[in-house]
């Protein structure tokens, strides 16, 4: 039965009243007495030597405060990269410099030349345009492939090459790897391309930064997924302002999906920038500059070879591929290739023999990150298409040979270094088959060819890590930071709570859930707890939120503090009841002494913690407040088996999604509601990918999808109406919620059904098609139709 | 946005004044022209709005011709030719997006010859008459290739004419992008024979595909044109489509058009 509170209670989200009003509090809701806008002189070439930069005209322009070149950085610190991977051969990988503003050489459309502060934005643009550039073409470097040959352009002058790393996983594997496919009695071979992306968000990047003469503190607000990563990056690597100096507040926070984690160069520059003139800086980006200066996603070419044996089982898994970094390594590039894709490849399968393969790639376009899913997408989308190609050489039922070859013990230590703490993928593979009708499909496959259609089926089984993780794990792997979670629970003498969280809400509806939690432990109303979060000078430390982990790692710290507080409260409790600890029990919001009708209401307890009259005040300090610290020892690992059913129309190629199924075990739900959210807009992120969305640039590095007239987002239309479930649930073993997260699954599991479906409907109208790479545009598809 | 001056007349005879200045530009719905001037594209020095113009609004029915202000909004085409001539109003009913709709004008997607624009498709398949200030000018003399047209400096379409077809279709296959036609086809079967125009899919711009029309002025049906494309060579290629899938498409939209229009 759905419960009407606490844990399990679909509430609404009270977030909600203020975005759906226009009430929210953006950053670009912020304006400070006296602040000057900032405008960026962005490359329009892709690679070029800066021989000058005269601003003598633009100087003279009206308005123009003053105008800022590379030149002023050079006594500050490059935009630091916080993630570094070691390659196969035990070296650290090539990091170049990344200057706040460009310096010696521009390497990717849209990089930042020069800054010019005014009084208006339109005074700002306006002296941009007066400004000179002196810059030298160079041949840029697009291609990946085209990158790693001799005589490339480098990208990086001072690097040996356009190689960021060679990165092999586990290599110890390799031998085996190889021994095993070369005695297989079936090798599959899939070469596909998973396509770069540009995460688009509706709310802009936006950066303000301040300075206080009096206390010389440095404010800076921005649009970020983790202000207290970007206070760290900042701060101590970039402009080097102690903690206790620096504030960074991101208010509402309009959607991110990955690309408002990383710490971008308006930030340091708005920030450092404040302090010169000594007045607030404002810089707004437009469209146009999100498109060529938010961090890009995905961008892999990869080969991935799938050994079985005579009886189908799988033997080996051996994947090459080619990763994008784009012109300069953002914050935590280098580790969706490696650490969040190669950990992943064993997916929901008891494969022996894993060996992953990952070269990262130096190229004169943006810089590409993580983008919802990060790593997994990728990991799930090889690894699903060449289970879905076996499946076909092989004549077998894909839902079957998947079957075989599930992992059905648990836990279960995988060929690559990681060990999943519990999991059935036959139960949300059974869930699937029930919500999914497949029974029905032949029916509804014949009513759509006799429309003239040509009907699909295609599944798809993922799995991803979330709940990143354990500091002592990510540290090994070469994380610079801890990616622990700490919350701040305060009660008020009338006995509302406060939690200051580390994680921070970009659209997940934290403001809701987390209160649910509370008000199940305590047994109280959620409306008694308050959310507060995206401002360092409030919370006392936080990781942030991205990879799913904010209910699994902050939610965790949230619940320890609160046991510290629940703990503290049975003691006043006792006290008033002199009773002891040992007997007092908490339920429905009051205190009682267990075999006894003494009771005493948590408001009472809470009052009396600020009001200490009668208390224990030699034992216990007033106040009611805790702190907690939350540090998992393992990622979580949500999975799910996702159904997609396509029409193609054979005479143009337009594929339309008619049916999308999603069965996933997220582990312990707190808000149904949301998690289906979280699912279906997932799930048009990832049919976006796989039907739409295509950032595409031309050899010299032009960007050619450079604004919504040539990106294609996915809109209402494109999507059908989605059938998801989450009732097949094993709690994750080592959080205290048993939680597992569900933020990124649609977008994980939803590509490789999409593309699966359309091969399959391909085939049925006797198409000899095994492949089609994302996104299956309708030119593409009919183009592969004709070959 | 550079700064410009900005004047909104109230007749034509005033606004053909005004467009007389250095460096003026007409406004019509703006939905080209102002994200064109966000971008600092183009600086006019005066933009002058024909939105407050009553005599080049409204839609008219009279002895097999409709007549549209070229000032009137695509939602009011969608609206009011409804009855008169369906296929013209399904066609502005499909135009970009609601604020779209509202806001652009026949007169203004016309005079731009955009080469995706579905507009063209319809008045060069209807056999339209595009009435200016000054004079009259045929749909078939009218659009000169990309963003090109017969209009001389500071001319304004005031109306269109149509002459409404015994039966006709516009078939319009969106840009999965901005939505406009990766290629549309506008067949219009009429007293004088067949028209059948094509936008979105050549680089020259809106044309009518002659060989089709031949075929379907003696059988109109989609036999008649089964195995007939138009030459991939010239056809527009880019992220969207190849030049061979755009001449495919103006097959395959051509039959779906004559097949819905018969």
């Amino acid at each position: 039965m759905p419960k009407d509170s606490g844990i399990g209670a679909s509430d609404k989200r009270r977030e909600d009243v203020r975005f759906l009003t226009g009430t929210g509090n953006y950053t670009d809701d912020i304006n400070m007495a006296g602040q000057a806008y900032v405008h960026f002189l962005r490359s329009d070439v892709a690679h070029g030597r800066i021989n000058g930069i005269d601003t003598a005209a633009a100087e003279a322009m009206p308005g123009v405060v003053r105008i800022f070149t590379g030149a002023d950085f050079e006594a500050v610190g490059g935009i630091p990269c916080g993630w570094q991977v070691t390659d196969r051969h035990g070296n650290p990988m090539q990091e170049p410099r990344h200057p706040v503003l460009a310096h010696g050489k521009v390497r990717h459309v849209g990089d930042p030349i020069a800054a010019v502060v005014a009084e208006t934005l339109a005074q700002a643009r306006d002296a941009a345009e007066a400004i000179k550039l002196d810059i030298e073409d160079l041949p840029a470097v697009v291609d990946m492939k085209a990158a790693l040959e001799d005589g490339a352009p480098k990208v990086h002058d001072d690097l040996t090459s356009n190689l960021c790393y060679d990165w092999g996983f586990v290599e110890d594997n390799k031998d085996a790897v190889d021994q095993a496919i070369r005695s297989a009695a079936h090798v599959t071979t899939l070469d596909l391309v998973n396509n770069r992306l540009i995460a688009n968000p509706m709310e802009p990047r936006v950066a303000i930064g301040a300075f206080d003469r009096a206390s010389g503190e440095s404010t800076l607000y921005t649009t970020s997924q983790n202000p207290h990563v970007i206070r760290l990056l900042m701060g101590a690597f970039v402009l080097g302002i102690p903690e206790h100096k620096l504030r960074v507040v991101s208010p509402d926070v309009g959607g991110g999906f990955g690309s408002k984690i990383f710490h971008y160069a308006e930030e340091a520059f708005c920030t450092f920038a404040a302090k010169a003139i000594n007045r607030p800086v404002k810089w707004t980006a437009t469209r146009s500059e999100a498109f060529m200066s938010d961090a890009h996603g995905r961008d892999h070419v990869t080969r991935i070879e799938l050994a079985l044996d005579g009886d189908n089982n799988f033997t080996a898994i051996r994947t090459e591929t080619l990763a994008n970094m784009g012109a300069y390594l953002s914050t935590f590039a280098p580790s969706v290739p490696t650490y969040l894709h190669g950990t992943l490849m064993a997916g929901c399968y008891k494969t022996p023999n894993i060996y992953v393969n990952v070269k990262a790639v130096f190229t004169n376009t943006v810089p590409v990150d993580a983008y919802r899913g990060a790593g997994r997408p990728e990991a799930s989308y090889q690894l699903e298409r060449v289970i879905d190609k076996a499946a076909r050489e092989l004549g077998v039922d894909p839902i079957a040979l998947r079957r075989q070859n599930f992992i059905t013990e648990f836990p279960y230590a995988t060929p690559v270094a990681v060990e999943y703490d519990t999991g059935d993928y036959n139960a949300t593979m059974d869930t699937l088959e029930k919500i999914a009708d497949f029974g029905g499909f032949a029916a509804r496959r014949a009513a759509s060819e006799k429309a003239g259609k040509l009907r699909g089926l295609g599944i798809n089984c993922y799995i991803e890590a979330c709940g990143i993780a354990p500091s002592s794990l990510v540290g090994q792997l070469g994380a610079r930071a801890g990616l622990y979670e700490s919350a701040t629970v305060r009660v008020n003498a009338t006995g509302g709570l406060v939690v200051m969280t580390g994680s921070h809400s970009h659209g997940q509806g934290h403001e809701t859930t987390f209160p649910q939690v509370i008000a199940e432990m305590i047994g109280i109303d959620a409306g008694m707890v308050e959310i507060v979060h995206g401002d360092t000078s409030k919370v006392p430390m936080g990781l942030g939120t991205y990879g799913s982990r904010s209910l699994a790692v902050g939610g965790s710290a949230m619940v320890r503090a609160t046991e510290k507080i629940i703990a503290k409260a049975k003691k006043i409790a006792a006290h008033l009841m002199e009773a002891s600890d040992a007997d007092i029990e908490l339920k429905d919001g009051a205190f009682s002494v267990a075999g006894t009708d003494k009771s005493v209401a948590w408001g009472d307890v809470c009052l009396a913690a600020y009001v200490p009259h009668n208390y224990p005040l030699e034992e216990l300090e007033p106040g009611l407040e805790e702190t907690a610290f939350y540090d998992p020892s393992n990622f979580t690992y949500p999975a799910g088996a996702y159904a997609c059913e396509v029409e193609v129309d054979p005479e143009t190629g337009q594929v339309t999604i008619e049916r999308f199924c999603a069965a996933d075990d997220f582990g312990n739900v707190v808000n149904p509601m949301i998690v289906d959210g979280q699912v279906h807009g997932g799930i048009g992120q990832g049919i976006g990918q796989a039907l739409l969305e295509a950032c595409a640039y031309d050899e010299d590095g032009q960007l050619l999808s450079a604004s919504y007239m040539d990106y294609a987002m996915p809109r209402a239309g494109d999507v059908p109406f989605y059938k998801v479930d989450h009732s097949s649930s094993t709690p994750c073993t080592h959080n205290p919620l048993g939680v597992k997260g569900c933020g990124e699954a649609g977008a994980i599991g939803s590509p490789p059904a999409v593309v699966n479906a359309v091969i399959d409907a391909l085939q049925s109208g006797g198409s000899k098609v095994t492949h089609i790479d994302m996104p299956l545009s309708p030119s593409r598809v009919w183009a592969a139709m004709q070959a | 946005m550079y700064n410009f001056e900005f004047v909104k007349p109230s007749s034509i005879d005033e606004a053909v004044a005004a467009l007389g200045e250095d460096e003026a530009q007409a406004l019509g719905g703006g939905q080209t022209l102002i994200p064109t001037l966000k971008q600092r594209l183009a600086r006019p020095a005066r933009l002058v709005s024909l939105s407050g113009i009553a005599e080049m609004k409204g839609v008219g029915a009279e002895g097999g011709v409709l007549t549209i202000g070229g000032g009137t909004s695509h939602a009011t085409v969608a609206a009011e030719a409804a009855g008169s001539y369906p296929a013209l109003a399904a066609l502005a009913g499909n135009i970009g997006d609601p604020a779209v709709r509202n806001r652009g004008t026949i007169g203004g997607s016309l005079a731009n010859n955009d080469p995706s624009a579905c507009y063209p498709a319809a008045a060069l398949g209807s056999g339209a008459t595009i009435v200016t200030n000054a004079r009259e000018i045929a749909a078939d003399d009218f659009f000169k290739g990309m963003f090109t047209t017969a209009l001389e400096e500071g001319e304004i379409i005031t109306a269109v004419r149509f002459p409404v077809p015994q039966a006709a279709n516009y078939q319009k296959f969106e840009q999965p992008a901005s939505r406009f036609a990766l290629v549309g086809v506008f067949v219009a079967r009429g007293g004088d024979g067949v028209r059948v125009a094509v936008t979105g899919a050549s680089e020259e711009g809106v044309f009518r595909w002659s060989e089709a029309e031949a075929a379907l002025a003696s059988d109109f049906s989609t036999g008649a044109i089964e195995g007939l494309s138009v030459p991939a060579d010239g056809m527009i290629a880019d992220l969207h489509g190849s030049k061979a899938y755009r001449a495919h498409l103006v097959g395959v939209l051509t039959r779906r058009a004559v097949s819905a229009a018969s």
